[in-house]
């Protein structure tokens, strides 16, 4: 396979987003390969605890044993290959045992008792052989609180994988006055009919909120002026929804930085400091923990979407972050979670709460429109119509320091999805080390 | 490569871009590039809401409160059905909540995650959304029917009345159905002789299942 002739600086050819064999190599290069998002260390608080994560095509288990430590393990009995837990999450206890034979396995995966035992003696499978362990991942690394594992042995540790993105877990636990996160144990799951890179490219590109999102954001600013009327202010939730519909030269003045990686951040302030009680008394908390000069540089940082290539989204200042698990070459899961800043006064929750069910929510009224654009877009790509997919918009202007970061001062700059197929170029082609 | 120039669309474009998509007469007070977009309604109008049966339709028994309650909970999803919306919205009380939690042990709509958590005002950008004509991800056609039944009278206490009911809802979207199935739980109250909604609780059963695509409005 010619991959290299399909992506060009300007433009990607369309069989990157369609053909199955392509696919099936992002699943073995990219996906079984970089660092993979598996939970937070709060969705599994207690020994035996376990949570089920596919790692590309692998169903896998993270889960906290005995001694406090966390695993990621393949979810397969290594006897006749079933799979040991049938949950999506629970508490296995002690130990995982298999539904077919009774093996069990302490929770890190090793083997820790076979049904008369005595039949393997001699055997190839006696208790010594590590081929009788449930198969661990390669390498598990956490990141202030977030759990990442590795299939390949081999390759750039977790922090270097995450390079600047790991803002995203600053940027979250920052937000705290204790400096950290816990998870809110729901998890909204939606399918998209598209290509997972269509999920990628979505996020930050500030062209299509106004066009693709005007219906929501005009029926909101309208309800939202006349709360201001009537009350002389509107809650915060309201601009959530009506900033989607702000001009195109409002959206093409925020700026992306897109990093070799993949990775990417859009910058633009949220509109989360309102002069409001609420907001003062959380900043106050703020500034009491970590001065005030730090308080005032994490609650002014200049984030909207922060972008881990190739699978997450992390809307770090409302702590809600989205991760793709890439179904087919037009099928894609997105598992949906928001998290609680420890020691937060409960409006502040509250507020990022409003944006969850409003945005991010299996009845969204914002990703609705997006995921009718992917699924029209995947039948365009599908069709003999064209053989292109065009990102030429500021083509040409895009400025890289010396480290190979593009930064745009023009949000609505396809550097984002140029910056992306570069960095999967260098995965699918080039066999970077994930 | 081809390095032609790209045609200038200028004059085109400004063309479009001064035209305001006239949304309920109220396009000059939301100066957004967004409005600036002409909408083509060709091929994307939708068909005529269906009749919306009144309170009274189906009420032989007036007095008769178990007959009402169940004549009120099929008015209500008959409306959502015909795409009502307006219709619907007007069955709440002024103070009324709509809710669908993410599960079925949560108890509060305002401080836990849902599938949707909307007071009135809420709702009125839900129902403006979807009118507006470029409303893109309802233009493929879809309808929606339900079938409520189960209805049980749980308690009555002075003007209020608390209904548990189940309820059934298929939608049609492009070629595909879904199903979307659960409990109802509304919280009713009388106001000037009418049932008015001060909670609408929806508890699907499948809240936590993977969606296929998103919900379209309601359930």
């Amino acid at each position: 396979m010619e991959l290299q002739t399909l992506i060009e600086p300007d433009r990607v050819h369309k069989r990157v987003y369609t053909d199955p064999a392509i696919f099936d190599a992002e699943i073995e290069r990219i996906f079984e390969r970089v660092w993979v998002y598996c939970g937070h260390e709060s969705q599994v608080p207690n020994p035996g605890d376990y949570w089920a994560v596919q790692i590309g095509r692998q169903p896998m288990l993270m889960v906290r044993d005995q001694d406090r430590r966390i695993h990621v393990v393949h979810n397969r009995c290594p006897h006749r290959g079933v799979q040991v837990i049938g949950n999506e999450c629970g508490n296995t206890g002690q130990a995982f045992v298999c539904s077919y034979h009774a093996w069990s396995f302490w929770l890190d995966g090793r083997v820790r008792a076979i049904p008369l035992a005595k039949g393997y003696e001699g055997t190839r499978m006696d208790k010594g052989n590590p081929d009788c362990n449930m198969k661990a991942a390669a390498r598990v690394a956490s990141y202030r609180g977030f759990v990442f594992a590795s299939l390949a042995a081999e390759g750039p540790d977790l922090m270097t994988f995450l390079g600047e993105a790991k803002v995203a877990f600053d940027d979250m636990c920052d937000r705290s006055p204790l400096g950290e996160v816990e998870v809110v144990p729901v998890c909204h799951r939606v399918i998209q009919h598209s290509n997972w890179k269509f999920f990628m490219e979505n996020q930050l590109d500030a062209l299509h909120p106004s066009v693709t999102h005007q219906s929501t954001g005009i029926a909101a600013g309208r309800v939202e002026r006349r709360l201001k009327e009537q009350q002389g202010s509107a809650p915060l939730y309201y601009h959530y929804l009506s900033a989607f519909a702000s001009s195109f030269e409002k959206w093409d003045g925020v700026q992306t930085i897109n990093y070799p990686q993949g990775h990417g951040i859009l910058k633009a302030y949220m509109g989360l400091r309102p002069q409001d009680p609420d907001t003062l008394e959380y900043e106050a908390l703020l500034k009491k923990a970590y001065g005030e000069e730090k308080a005032e540089a994490y609650l002014s940082r200049s984030i909207h979407h922060v972008l881990v290539y190739p699978y997450l989204s992390v809307q770090s200042p409302l702590q809600q972050l989205r991760c793709l698990r890439p179904l087919a070459p037009d099928r894609t899961l997105s598992e949906i979670w928001h998290f609680r800043l420890k020691g937060a006064p409960e409006a502040i929750y509250k507020r990022s709460l409003w944006y969850f069910n409003l945005v991010n929510s299996p009845a969204t009224m914002i990703n609705a429109d997006d995921l009718e654009n992917w699924t029209k877009g995947q039948w365009g790509l599908q069709s003999a119509g064209g053989d292109w997919v065009s990102f030429h918009r500021n083509h040409g202007g895009d400025r890289f320091d010396d480290q190979g970061v593009g930064y745009s001062n023009n949000g609505t700059s396809e550097i984002v999805m140029r910056s992306q197929f570069q960095a999967w170029k260098r995965y699918m082609v080039e066999g970077a080390a994930a | 490569m081809n390095k032609q120039a790209i045609p200038s669309a200028g004059p085109d474009m400004k063309h479009l871009l001064d035209q305001d998509v006239v949304i309920e007469g109220d396009a000059a007070a939301a100066p957004t590039g967004a409005e600036r977009i002409e909408p083509t309604h060709a091929g994307r109008t939708r068909a005529a809401p269906g009749a919306v049966p009144s309170l009274q339709a189906g009420l032989a028994a007036a007095g008769d409160l178990q007959r009402e309650v169940e004549q009120f909970l099929y008015l209500q999803a008959e409306r959502l059905d015909a795409k009502d919306w307006q219709g619907f919205i007007d069955l709440f009380a002024d103070d009324g909540i709509y809710w669908a939690p993410a599960r079925a042990q949560q108890t509060s709509w305002e401080l836990e995650p849902s599938i949707f958590a909307e007071d009135k005002a809420m709702m009125e950008i839900r129902k403006g959304r979807v009118l507006h004509p470029n409303a893109w991800s309802q233009a493929p056609l879809w309808e929606t029917n339900h079938v409520v039944g189960h209805v049980a009278i749980e308690a009555v206490a002075g003007d209020r009345i608390e209904v548990r009911s189940r309820f059934h809802m298929m939608e049609l979207r492009r070629d595909s159905i879904r199903h979307f199935g659960g409990r109802y739980r509304h919280s009713l109250r009388r106001e000037n002789g009418a049932l008015r909604i001060v909670l609408q609780r929806v508890d699907l059963f499948n809240a936590q299942a993977p969606f296929d695509y998103v919900l379209q409005v309601w359930v």
